[in-house]
């Protein structure tokens, strides 16, 4: 469904050059679930922009739906859906309005695209707001008609750029059962950028994690739990901490031990069958533990352990000037 | 069904459209502004300009100004459209980008006629005469708001994020070509260099044709240099408003 190769795109802040995205090579196939996880400025967005030829790339090449993202943009724009950052529907405009606007250019004809507009209206749960101006509309609401915009013509492969940002958790909870739905009813292939972790596990069976524009892993959130990040195993005390570190690292010498204060975190594999003989050997050495918690890694373990820096602290890079270099 | 740049360009232009028809009373409000023009403005004038009733020298004036204000300002709802999302959602789409252009610019001229027809509804009573070539008056202005409306986009297109910028020059640039066309006030008694300066004016040439032709005046010199002007305002305007829209990137 998707061919990028050598994707590179290089904007100019302040005369300056900023590699947003350094030579991205990319296969997904039909029928997939991809998350494209990295922190602000990594270089998501820009790479979905290319692929939906919203942004020519400086150099490389694409090949979206069959088609070139360079040289044959409307066979590429016909054939995807995007529901981009901002609200697809038109703020002065009516929900039923604009569907019924986004059908006709996509070529269904009057009374096919009126249809098609009713029936996403329905799936969506949207029947009680659709004939209201589109500003008068919750943020929930406004993105279930932006996502019911983005796949009036039912495409094949669907983009979608961020989609739960500044949603509520109930309105996130119902945006991601619509797109799982999407996958399981139509097969249909979804590629998305997000920042949350939870989303990607809840959703995606791929992840690409992209920092500073480059992919620094691509596999199964399981498989990169699995690869990249031990369960971690937090111990309190209330004293002896010195004492436990020690007699810790000795006990595993090859995992990652720490101590903050009066706690002492080990990141290690199997860390339910550790814990047991870790706690009797520490006992037998005399140190008493006050609390133990084990915990499963997380998508942000895994950032961490890729990069050296946590997901969380969202070290924004410098916001994106959309001047082409 | 395929889709061609016509059925692309009617798509935009309905689209465009749809808000003003659900809403009247948008339009309504936008109408009053120019009738507070002429009751404010027309009580001021002589009983004569340039030897016909001031009325009839001051409507097409009036006319071409709304105009002017209403196309020349049209490209605030693309730059809304641009920091809400909606532009790169119909950029994303396969309609053309001609007719991102073209829809948008045409529909300019559903606002002009509505103005116009209620300028006139208001004046003929207090003596102002319709004259058959108003009419050729109102296609020559439709063409002329074509190109200013597409201009308005393209300077949407070009400002993006920074509506100050948009506005700044689109006001700059809105009064002096106002007050060198002669608008409201004859330059016939004006010095030396503001008459020069008002033959750069295009839109010097489109008043003068719009007040020809509105008191009745069809083949004439001045009639054919406001015909000239108002294509050539379409023709750039459209002209620079495609490329911008080829170029255009979210």
């Amino acid at each position: 469904m998707i061919r990028a190769r050598g994707l590179t795109r290089h904007f100019t802040v302040k005369k300056e050059t900023v590699e947003a995205v350094r030579g991205l090579d990319l296969r997904v196939e039909a029928g997939e679930v991809v998350a494209l996880l990295g922190p602000n400025g990594a270089g998501k967005s820009t790479t979905l922009r290319m692929l939906t030829t919203l942004l020519p790339p400086t150099s490389g090449t694409a090949e979206v739906a069959g088609f070139d993202v360079i040289t044959q943009q409307r066979g590429v724009r016909g054939r995807i859906g995007y529901i981009g950052q901002g609200n697809g529907a038109g703020h002065n405009q009516r929900g039923r309005d604009e569907l019924v606007s986004q059908g006709r250019a996509y070529g269904l004809d009057r009374a096919a695209a009126r249809a098609r507009a009713d029936e996403l209206i329905g799936s969506l749960d949207l029947d009680a707001v659709a004939d209201r101006v589109v500003s008068t509309l919750s943020g929930g609401q406004r993105r279930r008609l932006d996502v019911a915009m983005g796949l009036i013509h039912a495409p094949d492969l669907l983009f979608l750029d961020e989609p739960s940002t500044g949603l509520d958790p109930q309105n996130r909870a119902s945006l991601q059962e619509h797109i799982r739905g999407l996958r399981a009813r139509h097969g249909t292939t979804i590629v998305l950028t997000t920042h949350y972790l939870d989303e990607v596990d809840q959703l995606a069976e791929r992840v690409i994690v992209i920092d500073h524009g480059r992919i620094i892993a691509d596999d199964t959130p399981a498989r990169l739990k699995a690869e990249h990040a031990g369960d971690r195993i937090t111990l309190t005390f209330d004293h002896d901490a010195d004492r436990a570190m020690a007699h810790a690292q000795g006990f595993l010498p090859q995992s990652d031990v720490r101590r903050t204060g009066t706690t002492v975190a080990i990141q290690a594999d199997g860390g339910a069958q550790l814990v047991p003989k870790l706690l009797r050997s520490l006992d037998e050495a005399g140190v008493t533990v006050a609390a133990v918690e084990v915990a499963r890694p997380t998508l942000d373990d895994v950032f961490l352990n890729l990069t050296g820096r946590s997901l969380r602290e969202d070290v924004a890079a410098p916001a994106l000037q959309e001047s082409a270099a | 069904m395929s889709t061609t740049l016509a059925s692309d360009t009617v798509t935009v232009f309905t689209r465009e459209l749809r808000p003003v028809i659900r809403d009247p009373f948008s339009v309504i409000f936008s109408l009053v502004q120019p009738l507070f023009f002429l009751v404010l403005f027309a009580p001021l004038l002589p009983d004569e300009v340039g030897g016909q009733s001031a009325l009839q020298w001051f409507i097409p004036g009036t006319i071409v100004m709304s105009c002017l204000f209403g196309a020349g300002a049209t490209g605030a709802n693309l730059l809304f459209e641009i920091q809400t999302g909606a532009h790169e959602r119909m950029l994303v789409s396969p309609l053309r980008r001609p007719a991102l252009i073209l829809g948008r610019a045409f529909k300019e001229i559903v606002p002009m006629f509505a103005q116009t027809a209620l300028i006139l509804v208001v004046t003929i009573p207090f003596g102002f005469r319709l004259h058959p070539g108003a009419f050729l008056g109102l296609a020559l202005l439709a063409v002329f708001c074509v190109g200013l409306g597409s201009l308005s986009y393209t300077l949407a297109l070009a400002s993006k994020n920074k509506e100050w910028l948009f506005w700044a020059i689109q006001q700059t640039l809105t009064f002096p070509l106002l007050l060198l066309a002669g608008m409201m006030l004859p330059l016939d008694g004006a010095p030396g260099w503001l008459r020069t300066l008002s033959l750069f004016d295009p839109l010097t040439y489109l008043v003068n044709a719009e007040r020809a032709l509105f008191s009745g005046e069809i083949f004439s010199a001045t009639v054919a240099g406001g015909v000239v002007a108002a294509f050539a305002t379409a023709a750039l305007g459209l002209g620079v408003g495609m490329r911008a829209m080829r170029r255009a990137v979210a």
